[in-house]
């Protein structure tokens, strides 16, 4: 297993991911800072008063989002006009960053014809996009 | 030097989360109660604890050698007014933010590697949706008393699980041939260039299904779960796992957290706090590690999992 051989290539699939990750995690991580200023400080105004947050967080998420009337899903796009609401836009970056970096490297795999990790790689996107997509609905 | 900033550390962490748990008692913690002592605290109070006790969480993780989703989950909601639907969204969020902001770094080092990491991030994310879907149905004292379980397991899984630096692997399995999982990096400490190549790949594929539905449910993070899969079990070296496993987070999160996320289990006033407090406790931690002691800080590690899981039981079981 341990052998001299000064050949260390990263693959190009890899430093591509890698890059695209960095990217979107420091955009996602600088953007939620931005706004969650923006929230405490009451530069907008947030839909659910600062004084009464704590009165939600010992909820269950149901009793939670009919109490505050919210809707689940991506429905918070439409609230974006809030200053809570606007954290939302970091904490997608940092939910969907990875997807974008599988959709990257597919057309560099298939030019390489790895056609087993491009097929991993679409069935992942279609995985996180479902997840993403609000389509799963739960619940107690 | 170091055994007494460890000790001045765990002391503080202690008695904050004693002071929290006590405030929680104080706030209330029942499911769908709105209590009126919770609101008598100004707006910042419980967002400033949370801070400083994932500050210091961030540190004990670091040195503790263990993520920072895994002791977040058991002892914000052991200790915390804060319902399990919203930590475990959290918690998620909080794991993924440190797998995305160490895993550039880890792929351009060839410490974590893509090619072990798609396919089996690709059952693990399937697994974590199922897993999430699972846990947001499930009645929540269910939810608490298996997740008490589950801490209680991974301390007993930290005590008895032996690492192994460099595994051997006398030859690669087909599956792991076929699909060209293998690579090289140069160990830091010797310089020497390693080639490693891993074995057992199905049988660790399968275990990731366990792992994706507990890492989903629980809002953990699982790299106490993947990194002895994916060294004990496939042979991949220490290093190659830690990373990969870290790196793997990223992925296997995404997927639970947009579960979570779309299910309205999300609070940016618990998020923010959170991922700030562990973000800096971890660099405060790594400039530590070179003072600490390893061993005393996993144990200290060790019994504030175990109490957590334990209090999760406890809460689990109405007691």
């Amino acid at each position: 297993m341990v052998e001299k051989n000064k050949d260390i290539k990263v693959g190009p699939e890899q430093i591509l991911y890698a890059s695209i990750l960095e990217k979107g995690m420091l955009i996602g991580l600088f953007i939620l800072f931005i706004t969650f200023i923006i929230y405490v400080f009451g530069i907008m105004k947030p839909y659910i008063p600062l004084d009464e947050i704590s009165k939600f967080w010992s909820m269950n998420v149901h009793d939670y989002l009919d109490h505050a009337k919210i809707k689940g899903g991506w429905s918070w796009l439409l609230m974006l006009g809030y200053g809570d609401f606007i954290n939302f836009i970091g904490i997608a970056i940092l939910a969907g960053v990875t997807i974008i970096c599988y959709i990257v490297i597919i057309p560099l795999l298939a030019r390489q014809k790895d056609w087993a990790f491009v097929i991993f790689s679409v069935i992942e996107v279609l995985v996180l996009s479902l997840a993403a997509s609000g389509l799963l609905k739960v619940g107690h | 030097m170091g055994l007494r900033t460890i000790l001045l550390l765990s002391t503080l962490l202690v008695l904050m989360v004693f002071f929290a748990g006590d405030m929680g008692v104080l706030a209330g913690t029942g499911e769908g109660v709105v209590s009126s002592s919770s609101s008598s605290h100004s707006w910042w109070f419980w967002p400033l604890v949370l801070f400083i006790v994932t500050f210091l969480m961030g540190i004990f993780a670091v040195l503790g050698g263990v993520g920072g989703g895994v002791l977040f989950v058991p002892i914000i909601s052991g200790f915390f007014p804060f319902h399990l639907d919203f930590v475990r969204g959290c918690g998620l969020l909080v794991a993924l933010s440190g797998a995305l902001a160490a895993g550039p770094g880890l792929l351009k080092a060839n410490l974590a590697s893509l090619r072990l990491a798609i396919p089996v991030a690709l059952i693990a994310s399937t697994c974590a949706i199922i897993g999430a879907m699972i846990g947001l149905a499930l009645p929540t004292n269910i939810v608490q008393i298996a997740l008490g379980a589950t801490i209680i397991g991974i301390c007993i899984l930290m005590v008895s699980t032996k690492k192994s630096e460099l595994p051997e692997v006398p030859v690669a399995d087909r599956l792991s041939t076929a699909l060209r999982i293998y690579g090289v990096y140069q160990e830091g400490s010797s310089g020497e260039i390693i080639n490693w190549k891993i074995h057992r790949t199905p049988l660790g594929l399968a275990l990731f299904i366990i792992i994706g539905i507990m890492a989903g449910m629980f809002g953990l993070g699982a790299g106490w779960a993947n990194v002895p899969v994916l060294n004990l079990v496939m042979g991949a070296p220490l290093k190659i796992s830690v990373a990969t496993s870290k790196f793997l987070l990223s992925i296997t999160d995404t997927s639970a957290a947009w579960i979570y996320l779309n299910q309205g289990c999300v609070i940016p006033m618990m998020v923010v706090p959170s991922l700030v407090g562990i973000m800096l406790g971890s660099f405060v931690g790594v400039k530590l590690l070179v003072i600490a002691k390893p061993v005393i800080v996993r144990w200290i590690v060790i019994g504030m999992l175990a109490f957590a899981g334990v209090k999760a039981l406890l809460k689990g079981f109405g007691i």
